[in-house]
């Protein structure tokens, strides 16, 4: 076995790759000490092993059975229609139409919560001059907008797969 | 489907034509194991059953790691921990069972992250030499290190550069959310992928992995936090983010030169139009992979490919329109509807976005009104009232206040140059920069550092005026400075002394 077979056996990829991913924690290593040096790494470590887990572990979780409990509610259907291979005529699933608007409001809610929730409030109101309550409202009109559009579609959707079915 | 049909064909061949339950297979390795091509048992679903079929006895979640046990007690072990199949739940493949999940939809999702995450890295960095760390005041990460090695000169023009990076960095950033979840969505999987590594190779990787998706998320989490001024973290920003970036670099960058050829071929091999053309209907599972991302136990699609890149996309647009208003004058900044720096507050001369209220930095009418002087500091030291600065030769000019946090409007500026009031403090013009100190008690930037060229420039000024009428209180009375494409915290609000003994600038 030659040298690069061997290294390739125990190793398991080219000496590059190794290379490169020790280049990799030499950078992040550098800027680990910088935290360190700073004296914020306590926070910094936490907060960071926070982001490796918070959308595996935490976000998820949470949406997954948030769907799953969407997609049970939803597929009152019988099993052989299942495949979503509907044949011309019926009405399309109605799960996408409830996915989308809550997954997006969700999202907005995710993103901007320390306004739509006032968290923010003491340290904005100082700043800006202004309040966070007006966030809440807009967030629900947001919100209120996208169902009504997903359902309008949803409505458009079944009349036109009415008027094909018949 | 003309893949779909090909893959049924050839896993029928292989099934059919060779051994009933072990089929060897020469093909690379998982993970970064290319060019080492070993036989190995690949487990392969049998023509008539939904059943995997894996290399002899060994159980299902440990296909592939098929070899020859040695009879003495280490082997034992190992043959023993090669008979477990895991821990259960989502550490079997079964658990996973999306139909959309493949290397197809990741090289998708990741080749927009690629483009997207490279425009807010780099405006990142633009942003961070904005910000002219090496002047006096301005430094927030003074231990930087090797890391600052890219700074240079921040240029005055083009007047609307930071303006449009720092719109870019953050807005860019909000609308890569989605696609940052999607893109974690389709390789969970590999998360619990067990056992943890199949070589010392994937072992390595899969620690820079963790910097990937922690640094990656850690970034956005903290800017987002900081937009919104919800200083939750238990550190300060700046320092948090710059580190925190590079570490995210690091592990980006080698993520993409190991993943970027396995990319290129999944995207040469299967095409863009053949899976976004399929419905939810004729939506197949992508063909076996190495890695494990295509679900062995599919469940039925109740969404299509190009279905999951609208969601994403759909959901980018969504963060899209409802904060790049912050960056936008006219009617269109009434689009801001959730973004923290997009408010309406009169339809008055000073009625703009306020970063930072007069209050909130102990800045009293008390101490800007008629007993305020603006010290200038250079050859000799003088000061002035504001009475003596209107009644210096006035220049009026265009300009907009960029902030850090991505928000930015373009105002009409009156006051004077500081070229002049250097002039009068004895300084040749070019020759020094300036460090303008604030009334404001606490905060960050309560002084800040002008290099020479931005002194220089004629359309740097301490302003007295906006849009016609004097300063408020909450702008800046009675004076402030504000220089073209600068970052807006060097735009110093009521300022009390200018000192142009700045060295080595």
């Amino acid at each position: 076995m030659n040298g690069h077979g061997r290294w390739a056996r125990a190793y398991g990829a080219p000496t590059w790759h190794l290379l490169a991913l020790a280049l990799c924690f030499l950078v992040a290593g550098y800027a680990a000490t910088k935290v360190v040096e700073v004296g914020i790494w306590p926070g910094f470590l936490v907060w960071f092993v926070g982001a490796v887990i918070l959308h595996d572990l935490v976000l998820f979780p949470l949406y997954s059975a948030a769907d799953f409990a969407a997609r049970s509610s939803t597929a009152r259907t019988p099993r052989r229609r299942r495949t979503a291979a509907r044949p011309p005529g019926r009405r399309p699933a109605p799960i996408n139409y409830l996915r989308l608007p809550t997954a997006f409001s969700g999202l907005l809610l995710l993103v901007w919560s320390p306004l739509i929730l006032h968290g923010a409030e003491p340290n904005y109101r100082a700043a800006v001059g202004l309040s966070t309550i007006p966030y809440l409202t807009r967030w629900i009109l947001v919100t209120l907008v996208l169902f009504a559009a997903s359902a309008l579609l949803y409505v458009l959707r079944c009349l036109a797969a009415g008027r094909a079915g018949r | 489907m003309g893949i779909q049909v090909s893959t049924r064909r050839a896993r029928h061949t292989l099934g059919t034509k060779l051994a009933p339950s072990t089929v060897w297979e020469s093909r690379t390795l998982p993970n970064g194991c290319w060019g080492v091509a070993l036989e190995r048992p690949f487990p392969v679903r049998s023509p008539n059953s939904r059943h995997w079929i894996s290399g002899g006895s060994v159980p299902d979640a440990s296909r592939g790691r098929d070899r020859e046990v040695k009879p003495d007690k280490k082997g034992r072990l190992a043959a023993r921990l090669r008979g477990w199949s895991g821990p259960p739940g989502p550490f079997r493949p079964e658990f996973w069972r999306s139909p959309l999940r493949g290397p197809w939809l990741t090289s998708v999702l990741g080749l927009i992250l690629l483009a997207g995450i490279t425009a807010v890295a780099i405006t990142g960095l633009v942003s961070y030499a904005a910000y002219e760390p090496r002047l006096p005041g301005n430094d927030t990460t003074p231990g930087r290190g090797l890391l600052g090695f890219y700074l240079f000169d921040w240029p005055t023009d083009p007047v609307w550069l930071y303006r449009v990076t720092q719109g870019v960095h953050v807005v860019g950033g909000l609308t890569l959310v989605p696609i940052l979840l999607a893109k974690l969505w389709s390789v969970i999987p590999k998360l619990f992928s067990w056992p943890p590594a199949r070589s010392v190779a994937q072992a390595v990787e899969r620690a820079s992995l963790l910097l990937l998706v922690g640094g990656a998320v850690f970034q956005f989490v903290t800017g987002i936090l900081n937009i919104q001024l919800f200083y939750v973290f238990p550190f300060s920003f700046y320092p948090a983010h710059f580190y925190g970036a590079w570490i995210f670099l690091a592990a980006f960058v080698v993520h993409v030169v190991i993943k970027l050829p396995r990319v290129i071929s999944t995207l040469r091999t299967y095409g863009l139009r053949d899976y976004l053309r399929s419905s939810v209907a004729d939506t197949r599972p992508e063909p076996p992979d190495p890695d494990g991302l295509v679900a062995i136990d599919p469940a039925p699609p109740t969404m299509s490919r190009r279905g999951l890149l609208a969601f994403a996309g759909g959901g980018s647009l969504i963060m899209f329109g409802l904060s790049i208003g912050q960056c936008i004058d006219g009617p269109l900044r009434r689009t801001a509807l959730l973004a923290p720096h997009g408010r309406l507050y009169g339809t008055g001369p000073n009625d703009f976005q306020v970063n930072k209220t007069a209050a909130s930095l102990g800045v009293t009418p008390a101490l800007t009104g008629e007993s305020w002087r603006l010290t200038l500091t250079g050859q000799h030291r003088m000061e002035l009232s504001r009475e003596d600065l209107l009644a210096m030769p006035l220049y009026t000019y265009a300009l907009p206040i960029a902030c850090v946090e991505g928000w930015s409007t373009v105002q009409t500026w009156t006051g004077v140059r500081l070229a002049d009031l250097g002039r009068l403090a004895g300084i040749r013009t070019g020759s020094t920069g300036v460090t303008a100190r604030s009334l404001q008690r606490g905060g960050y930037f309560g002084e800040a550092s002008l290099s020479a060229a931005q002194v220089a420039d004629p359309r740097s000024l301490l302003a007295l005026r906006v849009n016609g009428a004097d300063l408020s209180l909450d702008h800046g009375y009675p004076a402030r400075v504000i220089v073209p494409n600068a970052p807006g915290v060097h735009n110093t609000k009521w300022v009390r002394e200018l000192d142009f003994t700045q060295e080595g600038s």
